[in-house]
């Protein structure tokens, strides 16, 4: 008699069924709200209104290396002008600033001070604004970013043709 | 001839690795699962680069003003027009200022598509100009292969 009882206490199952359904709920919650998000960085630009003019250079101040690009009829890019002077492609495009502003970095480096002035045509598409100031910013090696120019501007606007 | 079954009746099903599984999957969605509101859009191909590496910590309250390259402007989910925006920016504006931020200090992120016209995203930035924001963040899609 005493036997059969425990036996009888051994066997109390624990009704599953609710947590798995919970549990199951907030597996599915947390499936759905799933967002997978492309990784994504930004160009920092500071432009306040007034400034975006190049003709106000301070002391301090390098004069700004004017880098022209222009559209071709499609929008694609048509050319590269750096302070006048014609320019092959991008990868130029780096190794002429790096060539103005020499290796020096960190702080009241000329690489700091100098600032970059993009002057765009309008129909250009802007997918070679971001590979121009990508090639100004900085260049990747072994993974590692090495900055080159932070101080990024555009002249104003230009009319739509 | 072998020791009699035991209750074949109640033959149970040890849930324990389905528990154990299902746990593992709630804990990896669970940590997967991106809280920060970072307003993307299908309707963007936002163009690569090298140097576009994600930032550490989110920009505070930033107004995002996705470029179509139509031309149109997405805003809060709404695609309106590039002109219309100078409105939205005015709202903006006094939601900053009523909350005591200078409109200066906000960051305006500008997602435009890599087919959109240069000189589009330059109009924005000069609206934004206008309603006296002046710091801009243009935003590119990390691109790791080489």
């Amino acid at each position: 008699m005493a036997r059969k009882k425990s036996q009888l206490a051994d066997k109390i199952d624990i009704n599953m069924t609710p947590m798995i359904d919970v549990v199951f709920q907030l597996m599915s919650f947390f499936m759905c709200s799933l967002k997978i998000v492309a990784p994504e960085g930004d160009f920092d630009i500071r432009m306040p209104l007034g400034r975006s003019a190049s003709n106000v250079v301070d002391d301090q101040q390098v004069p700004p290396i004017k880098v022209k690009l222009s559209a071709g009829p499609d929008g694609s890019l048509g050319g590269i002008l750096m302070n006048g002077n014609a320019v092959a492609d991008f990868n130029d495009l780096q190794r002429k600033v790096v060539g103005l502003v020499g290796k020096g970095r960190g702080p009241d480096s000329l690489a700091e001070r100098t600032e970059v002035e993009f002057d765009c045509d309008y129909a250009l598409k802007y997918v070679n604004v971001v590979r121009a100031i990508t090639a100004v910013s900085g260049t990747v090696q072994d993974g590692q970013i090495v900055e080159l120019i932070k101080k990024i501007k555009f002249t104003p606007p230009k009319a739509a043709k | 001839m072998g020791k009699p079954t035991s209750e074949p009746s109640s033959t149970d099903i040890d849930m324990t690795p389905m528990i154990d599984m299902t746990f593992q999957l709630i804990t990896f969605f669970m940590f997967v699962m991106n809280f920060s509101e970072a307003e993307q859009d299908d309707r963007i191909q936002l163009p690569l680069s090298q140097l576009a590496k994600p930032v550490d910590g989110p920009v505070e309250k930033p107004i995002t003003l996705q470029l179509t390259n139509a031309g149109s402007v997405i805003y809060a989910g709404e695609l309106i027009g590039l002109q219309d925006i100078s409105g939205y920016l005015e709202r903006e504006k006094s939601v900053l200022t009523e909350a005591g931020r200078d409109p200066t200090t906000a960051t305006v992120i500008v997602r435009a598509d890599g087919a959109a016209k240069t000189g589009q995203v330059q109009e924005i930035i000069k609206i934004c100009q206008e309603k006296g924001f002046e710091k801009f963040a243009l935003r590119a899609k990390y691109d790791e292969g080489r």
